[in-house]
C-alpha cells in the first residue's frame, strides 16, 4: 500500500508463478490435473477476495458471476460452435455485464442487506439456467465436445484437452490475474478500494464518490470470477447448473478466508488448502467432512486472519 | 465583497426536533469564523448541511456564488469545502501516509507520477509536524497526533473551506498552543469555519463569532462584542465572562 520499492512482492509473485511452471513438469498425472483446476478456481477466489477483501463488501451470490461466464463460453460453443477465444471473450463479456447491472442494483444496500440481496439474485441466476433447460441441459448440465476445444492461434493450434496445454492455459490465466489484481491494489484505486473498506463516510468527506468506485469493483470482480468460469467450460468442458448453486457463492468465501482476506496470494493458498484436505481425509474415511470440519476450526483458532493474512501480520508486513 | 458561503433558511428537523431552524448565515472569503453555543445548540447539524454530511428539510446553500444544496458531499469535497470531524475518524489500519495520501491523489489533476503524491503528502504532513510519523499505523498515533493528522488530511484536499469541528476537544495544552499557531498559517490560504469549545481557543483565533442556541443565530459579531454582549454572556458564558 505504501510506495515503498515494489521490488519484493513482484519477486515473490514472479517466484509463485515460476514454482508452479516447474510443477508441471514434475507432478504426477492425478496431482498435475487437480492443480490445472485448482489454478483456474483460484483465478475465481482472486476475484471474490477483489470485492470481499479489499472493499469489504461480503458477497453471497459470486457464483452467478462464475456461472456467467461458464455459461457465456460455454453455451456459444456448444449451439453457436464459436471458437476458443471468442467463446472466452463471450464469458467475460457476460460476467461484466451481469456484474453491472447486479452492481447497480445491490450497492444500494450494504452489510447483511448486501449479503440478502445478491444472494438472491444468484438464486435467481440458477432457476434460469434450470428453467431454459432445453438450452442450458438443466441439471444435467452439458459437455462441450473436445473437437470444440481446440484453440487456433495462427498456424499453431493447441488442444485444450492435452494435460499439458490445459495445465498451461490454466497457468497463463491465473498468472495474468494475479499480476492484474497485484497491480490494481497497489495502486491509488486499490487505496481507495481499502479506504472504503475501512471507513467508507470517512471516503466519502475525502471527495470521493464511493458509489462509482465500489460499482467499478463489483464489475472487475465479476469479470475476473466470469474469465475462472469461461475457462473451467473450456479447460474442463462441463458447465452445469451445480456451479450456480450457493455452494458456489460461499465456497470462494472460504477459500479466501482460509487463505487470507486482502492477500493477493491468499485465494490460491486457500483453494489448494481446501482441495488438499478433502483430497488427503476422503483417501482415508468416509467421513472425512468431519476431519476437515476440525481443520478449519483449528485454522480460525490458530490464523484467525487466514493463513497468508496472519504471516503478514507477525512476520511478513510488506506482503501485498 | 461576495461571501464565500451563504446559507439562507437553512433548517433541518429530527422528529419534532428543529435542530437547524431557519439559519441564515454569510462567511466572507479569508475569515476564521468560530461558532460556539451550547451542547445541542445545532452546530455540528449545521456544519453538516454545509458539507453534505446530511440532507436540509429546507432552506438554501450558496457556495462560492453556486447553489450547492442538492449536491452530495463529495461533489462539495471537490469543490473545496473540506470537513474534519468531531470524532477521530482517521484510517486507523492505514499508515499515517495512507491517511493523506488519500485526499492528496484525488486532488492531483497533473501527471500521474508517484513523485507527486509523495511530495504533496510529506508537505502535509510536515506542516502538521508529522512527517517523522508517516509510516506509523494512524491507529497508533498518540489522540492529539490523530487530530493533527485529520487537519493534514483536510489540508491535503487544499480546501477553500476548511470546517473544524471540535479540533481541540482532548488536545494537551501544548498542544493547543501548536494548533493555534497551525490555524492561522491555513488561514493564510482558506476560508476556516471553527467549531470550538474552548474559549481562549475561540477568542485567539476568530474575527467574528457566531453564537447557536436551540437551532437558531443567537447573536454575531466581533469577539469583543460577542464578550460584552448580555444575552450571550447571561445564556452561555454565565455572568462572569
Amino acid at each position: 500500500m505504501t510506495e515503498a520499492s515494489p521490488t519484493k512482492p513482484y519477486a515473490l509473485h514472479l517466484g509463485v508463478i515460476a514454482l508452479l511452471f516447474a510443477l508441471s513438469f514434475v507432478l504426477p498425472g492425478y496431482h498435475h490435473g487437480l492443480l490445472a483446476r485448482i489454478m483456474v478456481l483460484a483465478v475465481f477466489a482472486m476475484g471474490y477476495n477483489m470485492l470481499f477483501g479489499y472493499v469489504g463488501l461480503l458477497s453471497l451470490g459470486h457464483a452467478m458471476f462464475f456461472s456467467a461466464g461458464l455459461y457465456g463460453a460455454g453455451l456459444t460453443v456448444y449451439h453457436l460452435g464459436w471458437n476458443v477465444p471468442a467463446a472466452f471473450a463471450a464469458g467475460l463479456a457476460c460476467g461484466a455485464l451481469l456484474a453491472l447491472v447486479i452492481g447497480l442494483l445491490a450497492l444500494r444496500t450494504t452489510g447483511v442487506a448486501f449479503m440478502i440481496v445478491t444472494m438472491m439474485f444468484a438464486q435467481v441466476f440458477y432457476l434460469v439456467i434450470l428453467y431454459f433447460a432445453s438450452w442450458t441441459g438443466g441439471d444435467q448440465g452439458l459437455v462441450v465436445q473436445q473437437a470444440a476445444r481446440v484453440l487456433v492461434l495462427g498456424s499453431a493450434s493447441f488442444d485444450l484437452t492435452n494435460p499439458t496445454v490445459r495445465y498451461m492455459s490454466a497457468l497463463a490465466l491465473f498468472s495474468i490475474v494475479l499480476l492484474v489484481t497485484l497491480a490494481i491494489v497497489r495502486s491509488r484505486y486499490g487505496r481507495v478500494l481499502v479506504a472504503i473498506r475501512e471507513n467508507e463516510e470517512r471516503t466519502k468527506m475525502l471527495g470521493y464518490d464511493t458509489f462509482s468506485n465500489k460499482l467499478i469493483a463489483v464489475v472487475v470482480s465479476g469479470t475476473i470470477c466470469a474469465a475462472s468460469g469461461a475457462a473451467y467450460a473450456l479447460l474442463f468442458g462441463y458447465v452445469g447448473s451445480s456451479f450456480a448453486s450457493v455452494q458456489y457463492s460461499i465456497l470462494p468465501l472460504l477459500w479466501v478466508l482460509l487463505g487470507g482476506a486482502a492477500t493477493t496470494l491468499g485465494p490460491l493458498i486457500g483453494t489448494l488448502f481446501m482441495y488438499y484436505v478433502i483430497d488427503i481425509t476422503s483417501g482415508f474415511t468416509s467421513a472425512y467432512l468431519l476431519i476437515v470440519g476440525i481443520a478449519l476450526i483449528l485454522l480460525v483458532l490458530f490464523f484467525p486472519k487466514g493463513i497468508l493474512g496472519t504471516i503478514r501480520q507477525r512476520w511478513l508486513g510488506w506482503l501485498p | 465583497m461576495m461571501p464565500l458561503l451563504t446559507t439562507k433558511g437553512l433548517s433541518r428537523s429530527f422528529g419534532g426536533l428543529r435542530a437547524v431552524d431557519g439559519v441564515d448565515f454569510a462567511l466572507m472569503p479569508g475569515e476564521i469564523r468560530a461558532v460556539i453555543g451550547p451542547n445541542g445548540a445545532g452546530k455540528t447539524t449545521f456544519v453538516s448541511l454545509v458539507s453534505g454530511r446530511i440532507q436540509p428539510s429546507s432552506g438554501m446553500i450558496v457556495f462560492d456564488g453556486a447553489d450547492i444544496t442538492s449536491l452530495p458531499a463529495y461533489a462539495r469535497v471537490r469543490l473545496g469545502v473540506a470537513y474534519t470531524f468531531q470524532i477521530t475518524s482517521v484510517f486507523a489500519n492505514l499508515t499515517a501516509y495512507d491517511n493523506v495520501a488519500l485526499p492528496v491523489q484525488r486532488t492531483l489533476t497533473d501527471g500521474r507520477s508517484k513523485g507527486a503524491v509523495r511530495t504533496g503528502v510529506m508537505a502535509a504532513l510536515e506542516r502538521t509536524g508529522l512527517a517523522d510519523r508517516a509510516h506509523m499505523p494512524a491507529g497508533q498515533l498518540s489522540y492529539g497526533h490523530q487530530r493533527l493528522l485529520e487537519v493534514a488530511m483536510g489540508l491535503a484536499l487544499k480546501p477553500r473551506l476548511l470546517i473544524l469541528d471540535e479540533p481541540t476537544q482532548g488536545l494537551a495544552d501544548s498542544e493547543i498552543d501548536n494548533f493555534i499557531t497551525l490555524v492561522r498559517e491555513i488561514a493564510k490560504g482558506a476560508t476556516v469555519l471553527l467549531i470550538e469549545h474552548n474559549m481562549p481557543v475561540v477568542m485567539q483565533l476568530a474575527d467574528r463569532i457566531t453564537v447557536f442556541n436551540a437551532g437558531r443565530i443567537l447573536a454575531e459579531g466581533t469577539p469583543d462584542a460577542i464578550r460584552e454582549n448580555a444575552e450571550v454572556q447571561e445564556a452561555y458564558l454565565g455572568t462572569t465572562p
